[in-house]
């Protein structure tokens, strides 16, 4: 597709952007998109190293941008890319717009970054004039051209863009230093004549690699461009260029300008103003000499800026007068969805949640515990109980009660390599699996014949109690019902041969539970079945069913809040928290040995098939 | 920023420690110099710098100004004590140099150098192409000698190595047998010039000892955004001072430190702390417009100051700077009792939020509502960009409730209409 010289962008243009913008990008696309421009203006992103694509909004469409390593790869894979938009940093910056200068394909570079050294600059200048190219910056925001393209981040929110008719083409191209007053002279622009062609900002660096003139004599040389309008600054020498070029006629059309900086006689020497450039040495580089150059060759320059949109007024109507300019007129672009985010942050939408949590919050400034601050769950020494209460109760828990769980925690942390838990752990380990895999492998096999009778026993005992059964009816109903009464039964403890752990924690509920009513029944209950077979004891998990719902009535709650835990089978929880401590150990335990694969050994299995045919 | 000014002492340790890397012979420059200021102990530098006691010396201020033989701050050929002893006495001293004030604060020393012919040299960067000056009428004379300065353009792309011959050929014949020694200093000198990032470098006057060519008196400036590649080679002690005579009040220190601090850019130059104009503008091109506009309408000498808020700042750091601004204001009223006018200024916002910034200035408008209603305050304020209808509103509820008189306007509005309409009523 080629362009006139004077033309850096149109409809058609195509940008690279180096760097993952995708801010900018998605602000150049909607722009596009306000324009009515028929194909995206960005071909691609670089993300050096990286390659995929990035998913971006075409009006209320998703498109994806494609992401690639390098510039090279970049540029073979898009042909009709002339544009590259360097967001590289002030460090890398002048290696990247060197390399993309050496492309046959590219036109025109954009700068982007400040504090690139002079030195690199000017060198940038030299090797893109060497080549025919142009670059704007550093340091700039970059340009726009009205209803066809817009760099990066030019203009800045869509609504401030359509405020300025920048998404149709009007008569007038104005060219600037400064990124950030080039948005208030497109609105200036718009407010008084019938909008702006094209914008440039060439940045406030001493050195830019295209100048004010540079640009002006585009603009020139543009048929579509009627009238000329520059904002320059004090300091440097490129202002009495433009004084030479309307001078010789090398620019014609009218142009309105202003220096700024005429201030600064008034500032302590050696006063640095917003830009690198903007510092006079010579009495040439003054704002007063410059605006009086211009002055005196027939530029229109008002006597300050204050005046500086009526010049424009006046010079753009004397234009509609003489016929050169037809006003352009007002179009009304498509609507742009709303971002979802920016809707929210603006309280325009709501929508019903999704999830609900009551436990926890990590959306505030400090981590919450149901409600309590991380600072003070460290800072008053919470136990490992009373954080358990937080985060399943969402209460902080009495210590007799927090204590309780701290001992079941440490009474199930392990049983040996043998039990179901560990001995697959260990299989699992010695298979080459990590810990989260050895270790779920572990607790899978928690159920109701291994440590997961706890919340069945509490169930069975307490449904039994609550509906008045004695100890009797309860075994005879689970008799005729054929339901083995969970929490009964151990496979080699007695009533002679007692499970320490059940004995310790009857003997800390007794003497810390307000009361054991549960406990109580649940020891009747083992007196009839012992009495006829002496290892259908209470064991571990019936003995923590009975005292978890112990624990529950006494402190308190009401009868449907036990309920609820009991029925949701969370109290299993307080063995696979403590089991896992045993786990993760087998775990380590033989990675430290350096454990090999576990084979078992045939002639530990029955092989007991059909006879081989 | 960009091109900024170095010590003396700094540039000639530089060129020093450096410049032979760059001249395939070498100039011999032995960098023997010292700096002291106000914390020297002298025993200790006597002692590291035994040629301090051997040699007659020069004694001179390093503070960024010219001119210092003409101001009689040039001390000659003088014994250690006796260099001591004048320096003591004129350290911490107030001094007028081109009509400005400060205080003298450091001073270097160097050997003082037999020498007969003073030499000039100086390497200024431009747009198209680097300068080399060199004339043999070097010293204070050379700006009325400047016919006889030959000047040699060093191209961006080619460099030194393009224009070797040139150099040479432009050597006067006067040097004699020197020719080939200056022609090589200047070649290496520019070479040293250009990787180490100076945007000027003058040696004026240098004498040639022997073989050996010694900086007399030195000027430079670096371009500081080039730190990164040049730290090392800068060496890690370099300082960048502020011009003679600059004296920062409080908050203009303060401002300074929240700047430095922040990603934004925070600014303050106290102009006329008496005057009745006081501009807080966002933006770094809108701010110059801003002191430019009350300065074209005839009112310079009422600018208060010179400031500008602007790289996205954060609510609580715009909530701190309007403080410092308020306060500065409300100190006491204007003895001709004329209201005190803040212009709230800017023109439109990229991407910043106006009114999340706004909220920070309606805090500091808050707690100064007394103050401001004693020194006769008006506010005029105008910007746009994200969210403004929404700043604007609650600035002017704000201000209206304190009883304070403001008039609020958005893009519609010229720019910098708001400051005619002020000083204009």
């Amino acid at each position: 597709m080629s362009r006139p010289d004077y033309l850096l962008f149109d409809r058609n243009t195509i940008a690279l952007i180096y760097g993952l913008q995708t801010k900018a990008v998605q602000r150049m696309l909607d722009f596009d998109y306000c324009c009515r421009r028929d194909i995206p203006s960005v071909g691609a992103m670089i993300d050096p190293g990286k390659s995929g694509a990035e998913k971006m909004f075409w009006g209320k469409k998703e498109i994806f941008i494609p992401v690639y390593p390098d510039i090279k790869s970049a540029l073979q894979a898009n042909p009709a890319i002339d544009v590259f938009i360097n967001f590289a940093s002030f460090r890398s910056a002048y290696d990247t717009t060197l390399e993309a200068l050496t492309f046959d394909q590219m036109r025109t570079v954009v700068v982007i970054a400040e504090g690139i050294p002079e030195r690199q600059a000017r060198h940038l200048r030299a090797v893109s004039q060497q080549h025919g190219k142009v670059i704007i910056g550093p340091a700039t925001v970059g340009g726009i051209v009205a209803g066809a393209f817009k760099v990066a981040n030019t203009g800045g929110t869509i609504e401030c863009i359509i405020d300025s008719k920048l998404h149709r083409p009007g008569s007038v191209g104005f060219v600037s230093k400064s990124g950030g007053m080039s948005n208030e002279a497109y609105n200036i622009i718009a407010l008084n004549t019938d909008g702006l062609y094209e914008g440039i900002a060439i940045g406030g660096d001493a050195y830019a690699g295209s100048t004010l003139l540079e640009h002006l004599m585009r603009f020139e040389a543009n048929p579509a461009i009627k009238m000329l309008v520059c904002l320059g600054e004090v300091g440097g020498e490129e202002e009495w260029s433009i004084v030479e070029a309307v001078k010789s006629k090398k620019i014609t059309k009218p142009l309105v300008m202003w220096v700024t900086g005429t201030s600064i006689k008034y500032m302590p020497k050696g006063i640095q103003f917003g830009h690198a450039g903007a510092k006079a040495d010579a009495s040439r580089e003054t704002a007063e000499a410059k605006n009086a150059g211009l002055r005196e060759v027939g530029v229109v320059v008002p006597e300050s800026f204050d005046d500086y949109d009526k010049a424009i007024k006046s010079t753009y109507k004397k234009l509609v007068a003489k016929g050169v300019i037809k006003p352009a007129a007002d179009v009304e672009p498509p609507v742009i969805p709303m971002d979802y985010a920016e809707a929210v942050a603006r309280n325009l939408v709501r929508k019903p949640t999704s999830f609900t949590c009551t436990i926890s919050d990590d959306s505030k400034d400090e981590l919450l515990y149901a409600g309590h601050k991380i600072s003070k769950v460290i800072g008053e020494n919470y136990t490992v109980g009373e954080t358990i209460g937080l985060l399943w109760f969402k209460e902080r828990l009495p210590l007799w009660a927090a204590n309780f769980m701290e001992i079941v925690l440490k009474l199930c942390a392990d049983h040996g390599p043998a039990v179901s838990g560990a001995h697959n752990t260990i299989v699992t380990a010695r298979a080459g699996r990590d810990l989260m895999s050895s270790v779920a492998a572990g607790m899978l096999t928690i159920g109701p014949r291994f440590g997961g009778a706890v919340a069945g026993a509490a169930l069975m005992f307490k449904e039994a109690a609550d509906h008045g059964q004695t100890p009797q009816q309860f075994i005879s109903v689970m008799k005729k019902k054929n339901i083995k009464i969970q929490g009964i039964g151990h496979r080699i403890k007695s009533l002679k041969n007692p499970d320490q752990r059940v004995e310790l924690l009857k003997e800390y509920a007794r003497k810390h539970f307000p009361k054991t009513s549960l406990l109580d029944y649940a020891l009747e209950v083992e007196q009839l079945t012992t009495a006829k077979k002496d290892t259908l004891i209470l064991n571990v998990d019936g003995t923590i069913g009975v005292l978890s719902v112990d624990m529950m009535q006494g402190l308190g709650w009401d009868e449907t809040r036990i309920q609820s835990v009991v029925d949701s089978g969370g109290l299993n929880g307080l063995f696979l928290l403590g089991r896992t401590i045993g786990m993760i150990g087998h775990y380590m335990d033989q990675n430290r040995q350096k454990a090999t694969l576990y084979r078992h050994p045939w002639d530990d299995i029955l092989y007991d098939l059909p006879e081989a045919e | 920023m960009a091109q900024r000014g170095i010590r003396e002492y700094h540039g000639k340790r530089m060129l020093a420690r450096h410049l032979d890397s760059f001249i395939k012979q070498g100039i011999g420059y032995d960098g023997r110099i010292v700096l002291v200021d106000s914390e020297t102990d002298w025993k200790q530098l006597a002692k590291d710098n035994p040629w301090l006691a051997k040699e007659k010396l020069v004694a001179k201020p390093d503070q960024l100004f010219g001119k210092r033989g003409k101001h009689g701050l040039v001390l000659v050929n003088k014994s250690f004590a006796e260099t001591r002893k004048w320096v003591e006495e004129r350290l911490g001293k107030k001094q007028v140099v081109n009509g400005i004030e400060g205080t003298l604060t450091h001073f270097i020393i160097e050997p003082c150098v037999k020498h007969e012919a003073e030499y000039y040299a100086a390497i200024k960067s431009g747009a198209e192409c680097d300068y080399i000056y060199f004339s043999l009428e070097g010293g204070i004379n050379v700006e009325e000698n400047w016919d006889k300065v030959v000047t040699i353009k060093v191209p961006v792309l080619g460099g030194i190595e393009a224009v070797a011959n040139e150099v040479d050929a432009v050597m006067p014949a006067e040097l004699g047998n020197n020719k080939a020694l200056v022609a090589n200093f200047l070649r290496g000198l520019y070479r040293y010039f250009a990787a180490m990032h100076f945007a000027y470098l003058e040696i004026n006057p240098f004498a040639i000892a022997g073989k050996s060519i010694i900086p007399l008196d030195m000027v430079a400036k670096l371009d500081d955004t080039a730190e990164f590649i040049c730290y090392d080679m800068w060496g890690s002690d370099i300082e960048f001072p502020a011009a003679f005579g600059q004296h920062l009040s409080p908050e203009e220190t303060k401002i300074r430190e929240l700047d430095a601090l922040s990603g934004a850019s925070l600014k303050l130059t106290l102009l006329n702390p008496d005057g009745i104009i006081w501009n807080m503008v966002a933006g770094g091109g809108a701010s110059v417009i801003y002191a430019d506009t009350v300065c074209d309408l005839g009112y310079a000498k009422e600018l208060a100051m010179y400031g500008e808020y602007s790289g996205n700042p954060s609510a609580s750091l715009t909530y701190e700077y309007a403080r410092i601004v308020l306060d500065l204001m409300t100190r006491k009223p204007d003895p001709k009792k004329r209201p005190k006018t803040l212009i709230l200024g800017g023109g439109i916002a990229n991407f910043t939020d106006v009114a999340k910034t706004f909220t920070g200035i309606i805090k500091a408008l808050n707690e100064f509502g007394d103050k401001l209603k004693k020194v006769k305050a008006r506010i005029f304020v105008r910007r746009g960009g994200p969210n403004y209808q929404e700043g604007l509103a609650n600035l002017k509820a704000a201000a209206e409730k304190l009883g304070v008189p403001i008039e609020v306007h958005g893009p519609e509005y010229h720019m910098t209409r708001v400051v005619s309409d002020a000083l204009k009523s």
